[in-house]
């Protein structure tokens, strides 16, 4: 062997079925690749029936300019949904707050913070059993009974505001649902209902909204030109109105898209990955049937031996 | 093969071919005995600690057990055993469909191992699931309340089913050790429409893991948050995944002592290359797309992890596996791959953690407690790998006769008639057979 050289070595005329299984194997993992093109490729998304538009629904309008910081708000709040009143006003949300009034950073402004109920929440989207829920009048609220506990709305509310209770035996997601059972009896929300200084006001969120432009209208300078809420992230049905930044008040600058969309986007192309990958693989199955290793052309001898003796 | 040695039951009995040794005398469960060392101690020490704390964790609570807050919702047991663990378990299906759809069959001796690695992570990544979610009594939730609309949702039903999945294609080892071979010839009819579902889930919660974060777009890193992020777990999972067939095939056969081949590992180290590298200049354009190369020109802590995941653990491992000197060394094999392995586990829990740091605003160290729970599953895994892999042909060459349905019988020589006897020719005359006298010679 070693006298007619490394030439003798390497089979030549067909080619092995190695290597033509090779060739199979690139062109199908081609297909893959157009496969995972196809997975970025923007179809056209239509959001989905049930994805909440702003009609019909309910809104709060909060007037920062009018708060005092009284936080009488926060106490209805509290004795509304039977959580404990402490010394001391508090300065977070929390399994016991949800809802608190939150002073400016260097000023003595306030503002009243909660879950903002979004138009199209995170929160709604991304609970796989359904246990956070929105309203078609626009609160966005929570049945424990179903819910898992697996954190998902917090990871993805982008107000931070659903607080975990950490320290019980099976825990529960806690946070504002703007009174959800006194909405739908035709009522306004404890904390609005309560405020002295007509800094919360209740009613139809298209209304709100042209009150507040209103508002910024008639007093030039007054406002910041703009209703936090309007936009901000598909549109919040808890507006506001300030004369200082609204950073300030730690409301985060959000684009105008709804967090949900990015991740429908997504969920669209599960039927054309199902049904693309089933043609892909069953391509690829039948092309490289019998381009099999040297092992199974192998056993194929052996066969044909067993079946002559 | 092994042959069964049957002991007698007394001195001078001959030998009963259906006489079953108890359970104990079986020489696999005497080889699993016997190979339980001080490694072995130490991994059921550390899982029998991880257990235990599982029931502190019942017992006193999440915020007892955890440093996880309302900030910080998803930390070490998310970023590890969850995303991690289901990763790491990508090369059954890459390799599934490699060895049984495009009919590369050399790979096969793989193939089972890899399954067995898989079947374990996803089985210890619903352990870990159990333990972290505040409800696990509501775990089967999904199955009756739908959410379409929540990747998590589909995350759950393809992990449930492709957990299942898993198990049957694995089942074969099982039926073979319990010679039940109605079973294995029932599997051979479903085999190519389970491995055909099999990555079609695969491929399907992968990518569905990384779909988890699109919605954190404004809190998850832009280092890291791209539309592309399904795609970039899935390819990660498939690089990866081939890369820990590599790890686990060359630790087994140390541990089982049997030669690695380097043949076949050579084989599996070029496809993970390939995939490592089409990964890495994928992620790059699309950094460079969005226009965030820029933030890596900065001092980050961000910046220092996404270089060490990318460099270290994608690009270096790539260029190693690509290389044919690392793959003709078993060592050199083994370290290019656990490279890529670490680059996955970093790539996945930078998402997790790191890329999630600054919108938490809060910093997030894992308690001892979650520690122990990670290091107890992992130590779980790999003591189950090893009792499953010496109780159950694992290892061994599939031959044809494995999965053959018929009895094999005792080779007798067939009786043949004497041609010269008169009796046979009269015999045969009588029940009608054309006979001719013998033919003198």
């Amino acid at each position: 062997m070693a006298q007619r050289g490394f030439a003798a070595a390497v089979p030549k005329a067909t080619p092995s079925p190695r290597r033509l299984s090779r060739r199979r194997f690139l062109s199908t993992s081609g297909g893959g690749l157009v496969l995972v093109a196809a997975g970025g490729l923007p179809l056209r998304v239509e959001a989905p029936r049930h994805s909440r538009t702003a009609a019909g629904q309910k809104a709060v309008l909060i007037d920062t300019t009018r708060c005092v910081g009284c936080n009488v708000c926060v106490e209805a709040c509290k004795r509304k949904n039977g959580l404990p009143v402490r010394d001391t006003w508090p300065t977070d949300l929390s399994p016991e707050a949800y809802s608190y009034v939150r002073k400016a950073t260097n000023r003595a402004y306030y503002a009243k913070r909660q879950c903002m109920s979004c138009i199209d929440p995170a929160c709604v989207a991304v609970c796989p059993v359904a246990a956070m829920r929105k309203s078609p009048l626009g609160p966005v609220y929570y049945d424990a009974s179903a819910c898992l506990g697996c954190r998902y709305c917090e990871q993805a509310c982008p107000f931070q505001v659903p607080r975990y209770t950490w320290d019980e035996r099976w825990p529960r997601v806690t946070k504002c649902n703007m009174c959800r059972d006194r909405v739908e009896q035709g009522l306004e929300p404890a904390c609005v209902a309560s405020c002295p200084f007509g800094t919360l006001k209740f009613g139809d969120r298209a209304e709100l909204l042209a009150e507040a432009h209103r508002r910024i209208e008639a007093n030039p300078g007054k406002y910041v030109n703009h209703v936090y809420g309007e936009h901000e992230v598909g549109g919040t049905c808890v507006l506001y109105l300030s004369s200082v930044p609204f950073e300030e008040l730690g409301l985060p600058a959000l684009d105008e898209e709804a967090l949900p969309k990015h991740t429908w986007e997504d969920t669209v192309k599960l039927p054309w990955v199902m049904g693309i990958g089933l043609a892909l693989l069953t391509s690829a199955y039948l092309a490289t049937k019998g381009h099999g290793s040297e092992a199974a052309a192998g056993e194929a001898d052996e066969d044909r031996k067993e079946k002559r003796s | 093969m092994t042959s069964i040695h049957m002991p007698t039951p007394f001195p001078g009995a001959a030998p009963q071919v259906r006489w079953r040794p108890s359970l104990l005398q079986h020489p696999e469960v005497q080889a699993l005995v016997h190979s339980f060392g001080l490694g072995s101690l130490l991994l059921a020490a550390v899982a029998v600690f991880g257990l235990g704390v599982i029931t502190y964790r019942f017992y006193f609570g999440l915020g007892a057990s955890t440093n996880l807050s309302d900030q910080f919702p998803w930390g070490l047991w998310i970023g590890i055993d969850v995303l991690t663990g289901v990763a790491i378990a990508g090369g059954a299906f890459t390799l599934a469909g490699i060895v049984h759809i495009l009919h590369v069959r050399r790979f096969e001796p793989l193939l089972r191992p890899a399954i067995l690695t898989a079947f374990l992570g996803y089985a210890l990544v619903i352990v870990a699931l159990l333990t972290d979610i505040g409800r696990p009594y509501n775990i089967w939730h999904p199955i009756v309340m739908w959410q379409p609309r929540s990747m998590l949702f589909e995350v759950a039903w393809c992990v449930m089913l492709y957990t299942t999945v898993l198990a049957l294609e694995f089942s074969p080892a099982l039926f073979e050790r319990l010679r039940w071979r109605r079973l294995l010839g029932l599997f051979r009819l479903v085999l190519i429409p389970l491995v055909m579902t099999g990555i079609i889930l695969s491929t399907l919660h992968q990518s569905s893991l990384g779909g988890l974060y699109l919605i954190a777009k404004t809190k998850l890193d832009p280092l890291w948050y791209t539309a592309w992020l399904p795609v970039f777990f899935w390819l990660s999972a498939v690089g990866g995944g081939l890369s820990m067939v590599i790890v686990e095939a060359s630790l087994s056969a140390r541990a089982f002592k049997h030669k690695p081949d380097l043949d076949l590992l050579g084989g599996v180290a070029k496809i993970s290359a390939a995939v490592l590298a089409i990964y890495f200049g994928f992620k790059t354009w699309d950094l460079w797309n969005r226009g965030a190369l820029e933030l890596l020109y900065s001092w980050r802590f961000q910046n220092l992890y996404f270089i060490i995941e990318m460099l270290l653990g994608v690009a270096l491992p790539a260029l190693l596996l690509a290389s044919p000197w690392v793959r003709r060394s078993p060592v050199a094999l083994l370290t290019a791959a656990s490279l890529a392995v670490c680059g996955l586990v970093l790539n996945r829990v930078n998402i997790a953690l790191t890329g999630m740091w600054e919108a938490a605003g809060r910093a997030y160290v894992p308690s001892w407690q979650e520690f122990a729970v990670t290091a107890g599953i992992v130590a779980l895994g790999v003591l189950a790998f090893k009792v499953i892999a010496t109780l159950l042909p694992v290892f061994e060459e599939p031959e044809e006769d494995r999965i053959a349905t018929r009895r094999p019988r005792p080779h007798r020589p067939r009786r043949r008639l004497r041609a010269d006897l008169r009796s046979n020719r009269v015999r045969l005359r009588a029940h009608g057979f054309p006979v001719r006298a013998p033919s003198t010679r």
